[in-house]
């Protein structure tokens, strides 16, 4: 199981996974966007997205939970 | 004189601004959204306004929002920076037409410049070199990839009504041609509201170069010197100069004739930006496009001329000669400008947050326009610019000294900055030769 999460403040402009999707390595999971730049959150390892922590328009937090793939 | 004005926009701009308005007497209005209630420039206003939630769309963006904090404090005049509204031909039309003045350029200059097709096709009318590219909008893959054979590779692929470099790709062949153009023309949607996409023949290993002009209130249009801006990551600046290292007298004399002409075919009045690419060993340039606005750097012109282009800017709205003599305008010594963002100093990538600690450095020809200060934080709502560092000196080695001192002096905790970025900037052989280019910081930072 691995936890992805924020790497910095930022809004989250799209989901692009959604929960029961299998992803890959190097897959995009959500976009974020900060400081007028938009920051892909990529998979780092393939799995399924069992858990989706996050919604287009919330604020989030360094550290805080956006997805949990396992 | 102007007695008034309402400054419609944020952090270090609105704080430039408001300088200038208290040493001219002029009464100064701030906006303001819910993530900037503490910074300076609201505090430093003769009178502020909360304007609404910090997304920009519902605050700095919000023009009726903006015009009604003009009403109500009963404001003469709309300053609007850079970004955000400035370049907005219709919310300078609403202003006018809520009998204030807009301190600002004649909205179909705006208008003529916004859209960078017709730009550049006017430039090439008015005699202004232009690059090979399109003379109408490239609608879809297959058109993008008959003109990139057209103009030739490598090319530029960029929204026509965009800016700042966002969307904007190279593309050596057609397919990365075809990943360009589909990136432009999401962006181009997305943050322009027009899909139009403009492809030019890409300058490699150019050198960004730009004009300052000012049009003053009886119609003569005057070129203020040159910046070189071609310290750039993700095709935006990072750091500029004047005078342009690369260039030569006689291109400089060039390069000034050709952005009075540009200012000239739109009847400009106010300061402007004309942007160049620069072959330095063909000795030859092409209008890139204009910046119908204040620039971020402006304060590196200021410098070397003594002129304050703010007050040129007031004076010229109210329909006033400017402050200086036309006739004597020497620019003297070197002058840089580091754009100190919250951004890691490595991959460039955002790190707002809040600022512990805050001492900007002091000194001899040292010049700090900071949009924070400590206890603020810093949103992920806008751009990273947290302060503008500028230095003078009486020749580019003493500038270049006085910058690595004052590099060395900014202390910032909280955010991460790229303040190290431009220590290794300065320390850079190629750099400090004044032969460099926009491929610059890709050389210092390779992936």
């Amino acid at each position: 199981m691995a936890e992805v999460r924020a790497e910095m403040v930022a809004n989250v402009w799209k989901v692009v996974a959604a929960e029961g999707d299998h992803v890959d390595d190097g897959d995009t999971l959500v976009i974020l966007e900060s400081m007028k730049m938009e920051i892909p959150v990529l998979a780092e390892g393939p799995g399924v997205v069992t858990k989706m922590h996050v919604a287009e328009g919330d604020v989030i937090q360094e550290g805080d939970l956006i997805a949990i793939i396992s | 004189m102007l007695d008034s004005v309402l400054v419609a926009n944020r952090g270090e701009i609105a704080r430039r601004v408001i300088r200038t308005t208290r040493q001219m007497g002029i009464r100064a209005v701030a906006v303001y959204s819910d993530a900037d209630a503490d910074l300076p420039y609201v505090r430093e206003a003769d009178e502020a306004v909360h304007i609404g939630p910090a997304p920009p769309a519902h605050s700095y963006l919000d023009a009726p929002a903006i015009l009604d904090a003009a009403g109500k404090t009963g404001a003469a005049a709309v300053h609007p920076g850079y970004g955000f509204l400035a370049e907005n031909a219709d919310f300078a039309r609403q202003v006018v037409a809520a009998g204030l003045i807009w301190v600002g350029p004649d909205p179909a200059a705006i208008e003529q410049m916004g859209d960078k097709i017709r730009a550049r096709n006017l430039m090439e009318r008015a005699g202004v070199p232009v690059s090979p590219g399109s003379r109408e909008p490239v609608w879809d893959v297959t058109a993008a990839l008959a003109e990139a054979d057209r103009v030739g590779y490598p090319v530029m692929v960029k929204a026509a009504a965009g800016g700042g470099g966002i969307g904007m790709g190279v593309a050596q062949d057609q397919a990365g041609l075809r990943a360009a153009f589909e990136t432009a023309r999401s962006r181009a949607e997305r943050f322009f509201g027009s899909p139009e996409i403009l492809i030019e023949r890409y300058v490699e290993r150019a050198h960004h170069v730009e004009v300052q002009i000012l049009g003053l209130a009886d119609g003569r249009v005057l070129a203020l010197g040159e910046r070189d801006c071609s310290v750039q990551r993700r095709h935006q600046k990072v750091a500029e100069e004047s005078p342009a290292p690369g260039v030569s007298a006689e291109l400089r004399q060039r390069m000034l004739a050709a952005a009075v002409l540009a200012g000239q075919a739109v009847g400009y009045r106010g300061a402007g930006t004309v942007e160049c690419l620069v072959d330095a060993d063909a000795g030859s340039f092409v209008f890139l496009e204009m910046n119908t606005r204040l620039q971020v750097e402006h304060p590196v012109t200021e410098l070397v001329t003594g002129i304050d282009l703010v007050e040129q800017q007031f004076l010229i709205a109210a329909g006033e000669p400017p402050s200086f003599d036309t006739a004597a305008v020497r620019p003297s010594g070197h002058a840089l400008e580091l754009r100190v963002y919250a951004e890691d100093p490595i991959r460039f990538l955002p790190r707002p947050g809040t600022i512990t600690e805050w001492e900007e450095p002091t000194g001899e020809g040292v010049r700090v326009d900071a949009g924070y200060q400590a206890g603020n934080t810093v949103t992920p709502f806008y751009d990273p610019l947290l302060a503008k560092l500028c230095v003078h000196g009486a020749d580019r080695d003493q500038a270049l000294a006085r910058a690595r001192q004052a590099v060395a002096a900014f202390r910032i905790a909280g955010p991460k900055t790229n303040l190290p970025f431009h220590a290794d900037l300065l320390a850079s052989t190629e750099f400090a030769s004044g032969s460099y280019d926009t491929s610059l910081v890709s050389k210092l930072r390779p992936t």
